[in-house]
């Protein structure tokens, strides 16, 4: 129902105050990262300072090869274990059918802190080793969830007559995986995937209770120059970060949408 | 009747899904090289009998035949048949010939032959130049003749289709109904079709099978099930709604004598048990065998009645009428009449119903 | 892959069971046996060493009721000031989202231009991608004494002396809000989105106000998004860690903040995993209810 003229004007105007609100704290992230001024926000002139800075700090490059080898290792796993799980629920009638969900939904439920606060609890009972592993199996608890629900929603998507049709056709239940599910629903694991992979990268709270002493990732070195202080070098490394993460979208978009012939 | 070399043989079978039963006891056979109907209202059951053949879903009781081999046990992928799906289950992600070359992987068929065969059922469906576009980029009608090749090219020994012009714009659906006839007949495999429109089964095919409530009702060809319904649920969905109620009087030698209500005898062919004297009989009369007239007519059973309401059809006239009992009957006929003539037989006005006692058909009570 | 038989199996169902074992496996033991042995343990008492003090004996332990004694002090007033404050905070952020959110949402679903709907409702998105971490930090960044806000309004004369916004409860709310809004109006989109308009113009065509369609159509049936919405912010805000560390101050501290500083600082343990059970508990309540109230209604399902 389209409203008068100032109806419509206000909410328009509304909406873009609210994409203001949304993104002027980044914007003004980005811009102070290049002020030379180190302690206010009083623009004293343009410098790439703090980037320098930031090349020469050992600790800050070896937290962001930690968070990448488990953003990586989680994401390969929680897809190995997702998929065949999202295949068995979307497709299959069995006992236990509603526990599983039940299962599959309660870490993403339940808040990080009593995750990452019942796993340290656990790890010190069997007398694990906080290391970069715990983090590991921290992340792909909650990422098998996130797998097997996005990659459901994919398979429920998609006509089962394609898979009856296929059966009709010849193919046996492997090969009407192999031939006809696995690439239509391909582009929801993908999703998946880049979902875990973008969750495990950003992960603070659980990281915060599991990780061991040289086991920092990035978030968890982040956390730490956060607390020190408001420093330029973190608004240095924050736009970096942030350029990161829009050029992982725009490539996700790109790879997606030409996949499928349509948009997110 | 057993035929010498039946197509598919289905004995007693039977399936539920949950509480509800599908199928009921079903025992049919289907000829090779026959073009045979499933017909019936939805949930009648004659999709779930097509998937039953198809492999789709098993039953719970009874056999499947197919060609002589007992096929109930064996997955739809090992089955001599193959299907084309109501909204043809393209593969999205294939182009038109791989969609069609999709099956011919499971055939004996070396890999270098499929190229021809695909190419050699395309031209039989008339989409030869169609082979590297996706389904995406064809027409409902081209959809449906690629989903039909991708079944064809496995040379199936029953074509199974589920409904379908269905799926079909209005003016494209007898352009259709008449290519598979005529592919059915070059090729001379058995077809078996599922439809709930009774134009397309009597227009298509060599025998129908019309189906209610999980039961096949009656089955023989176009014309026996269409002229000679056998129960009233037949008779209703073929068209003949007209029941008549009559007291039986004598039932020898195959023909029955009848009483009606106004005292009027006649007799006419009736097979099955012998009906005992006095006890009620139900027969149809169709439409179009009926005949309202303004005297009645010697050779014709009467009935008094009154002109209800009359829908002019162009072709043809649709009227309803009412006798003394409350009692309505539809009545239809071509329109012979000149130009600007009008119609008889205005609403309102008194009539007598006429038939030939010959086109009373006796309904076998359940 | 799994060895499939030759004929169709009895039971259809049959073949879940090999797919989902790894899965059962990994999250049977790394979820469910550590909140099993979390919830053991918070019925222990601390160690003097921050390990679990040993029980002599078992029975007298139940039977003395000592075995309740962490869910008792978590009771006690500090804590319970603790949980009310979180309690409040997520509740104000949730409402505080709902209205920002709404027109928003309207706008984008039913005004917006429909080309630039994909557009904008990306846009939307891009920040849920980003480090929740960076996000937060840019509130430090602004709110702090040599802030971008202070400095502002220091520097047109407007005040003197800086305003303290950091380490204060209003901002860890602004924090809040900032960081959930996008999981209010997405789902309040897909909701509106969804709407017939026809009905609207139905409904204007029997007479009804644009005032009254709103109130009478257009909330009552986008009302199964406001409820997701509400359930997607309210939840993660009860559990709130980062934002409360962060932006908050020792008077804004947080459930969450409270388990984490058992666990880190206290080592208590037993405390914090009572602590821990309680807030879980009061998550799945809410989601109890949440899932009645969405099968009362038939449909639409959350994630």
């Amino acid at each position: 129902m389209t409203g008068g003229g100032w109806h419509r004007r206000l909410l328009a105007a509304h909406t873009a105050l609210v994409y203001l609100f949304l993104y002027a704290p980044i914007a003004i992230l980005v811009v102070f990262s290049f002020n030379s001024a180190r302690q206010t926000a009083f623009w004293e002139g343009f410098t790439l300072d703090w980037y320098r800075r930031l090349l020469d700090n050992a600790l800050l490059f070896r937290s962001v090869r930690n968070s990448l080898i488990v953003a990586g290792i989680t994401t390969a796993v929680a897809v190995l274990l997702g998929t065949p799980a999202a295949l068995a629920l979307a497709r299959l009638q069995f006992r236990g059918k509603r526990s599983t969900q039940a299962l599959l939904y309660l870490p993403v439920i339940i808040p990080e802190v009593v995750l990452g606060a019942a796993l340290v609890t656990f790890f010190g009972a069997v007398e694990m080793r906080l290391s970069l592993w715990t983090v590991v199996i921290a992340h792909v608890v909650f990422s098998v969830s996130y797998v097997a629900i996005v990659v459901r929603a994919r398979l429920a998507g998609l006509d089962p007559a394609l898979a009856e049709a296929a059966r009709d056709l010849g193919a046996g239940p492997f090969e009407t995986f192999r031939r006809v599910t696995l690439p239509l629903a391909a582009p929801g694991i993908a999703a998946s995937a880049l979902l875990v992979f973008t969750l495990s990268i950003d992960d603070y709270v659980v990281t915060s209770f599991v990780a061991g002493v040289g086991a920092t990732t990035l978030p968890l070195h982040i956390y730490s120059m956060l607390k020190v202080g408001v420093t330029p070098e973190v608004n240095a490394v924050s736009t970096l970060l942030l350029a990161g993460t829009v050029v992982l979208i725009v490539l996700a978009h790109r790879l997606l949408s030409a996949e499928t012939g349509d948009s997110k | 009747m057993p035929s010498p070399d039946p197509s598919v043989q289905i004995q007693t079978v039977t399936k539920r899904f949950d509480s509800v039963t599908a199928v009921d006891g079903v025992s049919l056979e289907i000829a090779g090289g026959e073009f045979f109907a499933l017909l019936g209202p939805s949930g009648c059951g004659k999709t779930t009998l097509l998937r039953l053949i198809a492999g789709l879903e098993e039953p719970d009781a009874g056999t499947i035949r197919i060609q002589g081999s007992d096929v109930t046990r064996v997955p739809p992928h090992r089955r001599p048949v193959n299907m084309v799906f109501q909204h043809y289950a393209l593969f999205p992600h294939l182009t038109v010939e791989e969609n069609v070359a999709f099956g011919l992987r499971y055939k004996p068929l070396p890999r270098a032959g499929h190229a021809a065969r695909v190419a050699e059922t395309l031209a039989l469906v008339r989409l030869a130049e169609y082979g590297k576009r996706r389904p995406d980029q064809l027409s409902g009608g081209q959809r449906q003749r690629v989903a039909l090749a991708r079944a064809l090219v496995l040379e199936p020994q029953v074509l199974l289709l589920d409904e379908p012009l269905a799926a079909l714009d209005p003016n494209l659906r007898k352009e259709v109904q008449v290519e598979l006839k005529s592919l059915q007949r070059t090729l001379g495999i058995t077809f078996v079709f599922v439809t709930h429109d009774r134009q397309e089964a009597l227009a298509m095919s060599d025998r129908i099978a019309v189906m209610n409530g999980g039961r096949v009702e009656q089955v023989g060809s176009p014309a026996q099930v269409f002229e000679a319904p056998e129960t009233e649920l037949v008779a209703r969905f073929l068209g003949a709604t007209n029941v008549f109620t009559a007291e039986a009087r004598r039932h020898e030698d195959g023909i029955l004598s009848l009483q009606l209500p106004g005292g009027t005898e006649f007799s006419v062919p009736a097979g099955g048990p012998a009906r005992l004297r006095r006890e009620p009989v139900r027969f149809v009369v169709r439409p179009e065998k009926l005949a309202l007239r303004a005297v009645p007519a010697p050779s014709e059973i009467s009935l008094a009645v009154t002109v209800e309401d009359r829908v002019y059809h162009g072709a043809s006239t649709e009227w309803t009428v009412r006798d003394a009992r409350g009692e309505r009957y539809a009545v239809f006929a071509q329109n012979a009449g000149l130009a600007g003539e009008a119609l008889p037989f205005a609403p309102g006005s008194p009539a007598f119903l006429g038939w030939d006692p010959r086109h009373s058909v006796v309904l076998r009570e359940s | 892959m799994p060895d499939f038989p030759k004929e169709l199996p009895r039971k259809p169902g049959r073949a879940a069971y090999p797919l989902l074992l790894p899965t059962w496996l990994v999250l049977g033991i790394f979820f469910l046996v550590p909140l099993g042995l979390m919830f053991a343990v918070s019925f222990a008492e601390r160690g003097t060493y921050g390990g679990l003090k040993p029980i002599a004996d078992l029975g007298a332990y139940v039977r003395s009721g000592a075995f309740l004694g962490n869910y008792a002090r978590s009771m006690g007033a500090i804590y319970l000031k603790i949980g009310w404050r979180s309690l409040w905070m997520a509740l104000l952020t949730t409402v505080l989202c709902l209205v920002v959110s709404f027109p928003i949402a309207y706008y984008l679903a039913i005004l917006a231009p429909r080309r630039w709907k994909g557009l904008l409702i990306g846009l939307v998105v891009v920040p849920f991608w980003t480090s929740f971490l960076i996000r937060t930090y840019a509130w430090m960044f602004i709110l702090r004494t040599e802030g971008l806000i202070n400095l502002i309004l220091m520097g047109t004369g407007l005040l003197h002396h800086p305003l303290e916004l950091l380490y204060t409860q209003t901002a860890v709310l602004i924090g809040l809000v900032y960081g959930e809004l996008p999981f209010m109006i997405l789902p309040l989109y897909a909701s509106l989105e969804k709407l017939d308009r026809s009905l609207l113009e139905a409904a204007s065509d029997l007479g009804a106000g644009r005032r009254q369609s709103f109130w009478r159509i257009t909330v009552p049936l986008s009302l199964p998004g406001i409820v997701a919405g509400l359930v997607l912010v309210f939840i993660p805000s009860l559990g709130q860690f980062v934002v409360s560390d962060l932006l908050g101050g020792a008077r804004s501290m947080l459930l969450g903040n409270l388990i984490q500083n058992q666990f880190a600082v206290a080592r208590n343990k037993p405390f914090g995993s009572a602590l821990a059970f309680e807030l879980t508990a009061a998550v799945l309540l809410l989601l109890v209810a949440y899932a009645v109230y969405a099968r009362r209604r038939g449909g639409e399902e959350l994630l």
